[in-house]
């Protein structure tokens, strides 16, 4: 395999981190909440395509049209419920870091184990769209390519919402400043509650395409969570572009990796990554607006 | 220990140190004789116990001074059990746990200088996954290098044995934090997690405060996972690092509380005790258990079971107050009940002027 088409599969599945990202960054860097539970959301999404395709044999894309407002409405209600006693009592951002870890630490366990309980331990896997396709002379599986294409999809829409409407505007401000948001009259716990939400919509979409082209079982939440918050990190804090080009970074570092040394040491790749940003540049590579 | 101290308060603390002492000896001795009084479930019960004691209070050392969540515990427990049974053919036993603690602390100090240096935040999430990236370095190593996967340790150093040394390591760690809280470090670090910007305005060096304690924490949890790994014949990476070991810390000293040295003993027993009723029948109850319960304590326990226990203490030592005889609160009560219901904002608004008055404000808290 030529390494223009390995570094090609890493960009694919880099897209795919990339959006997961964005949602994390949505909780992290506007609403200002460190969401440890928000992989198993993921991990609830590709169980809800997983049964939705096998029972009933509906499409996982159209499957989306139910598990991504259901997510929504679910990180909504943890915003509303859970979270804000908190944002309400901490005093600074530190502590609230601090506390939301803890909150969202122990949901994880929650969630985990009710998935488990509910689902079983056992790896799954469905057969959607494996069948390989042709481009520019290159060989992929169609479900990863549509399920890039949907990244690309998501986060454009994201990108447009952000940088096109007065909504975005708000929101971006949000992220450089709560409190400066506050003053010029723009309801900070109101949007916080909706940014939180839209990341756990992103990612319930994130977790129906992986759905397709990945095996999956209750206790990968984690696994995505740890991604989101390197490359989160590595893209700079509320940042939504350095998202996106850590998160291709971070596909196309693994896709190396798993190709050229060993496919058991992916997380190693991204936390060397995260080791080298932090060292050099603390503040991501693109820093934080 | 002020200036102002008199010689009779000189001597109350005097006498009040030396019957702790007395006490802690005393208990400590009556642990001592544990093995040859218990069956040998109660003994592998008790070295369980004896484990995650010293795990949570060395985690308490760092995490309870400095208030940063440290998820990495099970990184250095994996750290020194897997050092062990790596080693274990060609060192003696003794010479074996010296090179896990010299490995612990040196992880501690590279991990500690990169993430700790920069902010508090980051080294919270890099914990998280430190111990993975070990146990995915050393699963690669042995398969690659070594053509292994898993390592025996057999050797003569029975569960008896164990539990001794793990008896000693928890005085050790217990009186680490007790010199802690009276040292310039233990007060440099609480300023810390008060508030590092005040830290740093007082001129404490803040990095080298909390690195310095961190490697100390890790070398406990290190020593700890090198001395239970020769009560398992057979290890791998896999189990070595067990995530779930530095999850069970954060919530068993949560649920004891970090405001007494004793606290986490409170979280240690319940939780030991409630894992080996659940975890052979029911596994994944007790993740959603361990969920529910960490839940709870953050939101309504933020000071643990000693928290709890002080303020039931405080409560009883209080006078009863009863102004107007025992009809006055009956009467209250009959008014209380005879009042119209009014919601004037409905069930929903109700609900949330309840959950407010639940959450203490930030005013209430410490």
């Amino acid at each position: 395999m030529p390494a223009i088409e390995v570094i090609l599969g890493g960009v694919i599945l880099g897209g795919l981190y990339a959006l997961v990202a964005i949602g994390f960054n949505l909780q992290y860097g506007m609403a200002r909440i460190v969401n440890l539970a928000y992989g198993e959301f993921l991990m609830g999404a590709a169980f809800a395509a997983f049964w939705m395709f096998t029972l009933f044999r509906i499409n996982p894309i159209v499957g989306m049209l139910f598990s991504v407002p259901v997510s929504f409405g679910a990180n909504w209600l943890i915003y509303r419920a859970l979270m804000l006693p908190l944002v309400r009592r901490a005093r600074t951002r530190q502590q609230l870091e601090g506390e939301t870890i803890l909150a969202t630490f122990g949901l994880l366990f929650v969630l985990r184990g009710a998935a488990t309980l509910a689902f079983s331990a056992d790896n799954r896997y469905y057969d959607y769209l494996g069948a390989p396709l042709q481009i520019f002379g290159f060989t992929f599986a169609a479900n990863r390519v549509l399920a890039f294409a949907m990244a690309c999809v998501f986060g454009g829409a994201i990108w447009l919402v952000l940088n096109r409407t007065r909504f975005g505007a708000a929101l971006r401000a949000l992220a450089i400043d709560p409190i400066g948001a506050e003053l010029v009259g723009i309801d900070v716990r109101g949007l916080s509650g909706l940014a939180f939400a839209a990341g756990g919509g992103l990612v319930a979409a994130a977790g129906t395409l992986v759905s397709t082209f990945l095996s999956f079982n209750p206790a990968i939440g984690i696994d995505f969570t740890m991604k989101a918050l390197v490359v989160v990190i590595m893209g700079g804090i509320g940042n939504m572009g350095g998202s996106l080009i850590a998160g291709v970074l971070l596909g196309v570092a693994e896709a190396l990796c798993s190709y050229y040394i060993d496919s058991g040491l992916t997380l190693a790749v991204a936390y060397a990554l995260f080791l080298i940003v932090l060292v050099v540049r603390p503040r991501g590579l693109f820093g934080t607006p | 220990m002020t200036s102002t101290e008199t010689h009779k308060d000189a001597r109350i603390r005097r006498t009040r140190v030396a019957a702790a002492i007395a006490t802690l000896a005393v208990v400590v001795g009556a642990l001592a004789t544990v093995p040859w009084l218990v069956s040998d479930y109660g003994l592998s019960l008790m070295v369980n116990v004896m484990s995650y004691l010293v795990l949570t209070i060395a985690w308490a050392l760092f995490s309870g001074t400095t208030q940063l969540v440290s998820l990495a515990t099970s990184a250095f427990f994996g750290i020194g059990m897997y050092t062990v049974a790596m080693l274990i053919k060609v060192l003696p036993l003794y010479a074996t746990f010296g090179v896990a603690i010299g490995v612990g602390a040196a992880v501690a100090l590279v991990v500690g200088v990169l993430t700790l240096r920069i902010a508090g935040m980051f080294f919270v999430i890099f914990g998280f996954g430190l111990s993975e990236m070990i146990r995915e370095l050393t699963v690669w190593w042995e398969i690659n290098q070594t053509h292994t996967m898993g390592r025996y340790v057999f050797v003569d150093f029975d569960t008896t044995m164990i539990y001794e040394h793990l008896l000693g390591l928890a005085v050790l760690v217990f009186l680490t934090g007790w010199l802690l809280r009276r040292s310039r470090l233990g007060l440099a670090l609480l300023v810390i997690g008060e508030d590092e910007t005040v830290a740093r305005q007082v001129g404490i060096n803040v990095p080298f405060a909390k690195v310095t304690i961190f490697i100390v924490s890790a070398m406990f949890m290190t020593l700890t996972g090198a001395l239970m790994a020769p009560r398992f014949g057979f290890i791998n990476p896999n189990f070595a690092f067990n995530p779930l070991v530095s999850f069970q810390v954060v919530i068993m000293a949560f649920l004891g509380g970090l405001q007494q040295l004793w606290g986490p003993v409170l979280g240690v027993i319940p939780l030991i005790i409630l894992s080996e009723q659940l975890q052979t029948e029911f596994p994944f109850w007790y993740s959603v258990f361990l969920g529910l319960v960490f839940m709870v304590i953050v939101y309504f326990l933020p000071r643990g079971v000693t928290g709890l226990l002080e303020d039931v203490w405080a409560a009883l030592g209080r006078p009863l107050e009863l102004p107007r005889g025992f009809a006055g609160p009956l009467l209250d009560a009959w008014a209380w009940l005879s009042r119209p219901i009014s919601l004037p904002r409905g069930i929903a608004g109700a609900i949330e002027e309840r959950w407010s008055k639940f959450m203490p404000r930030p005013t209430q808290r410490r």
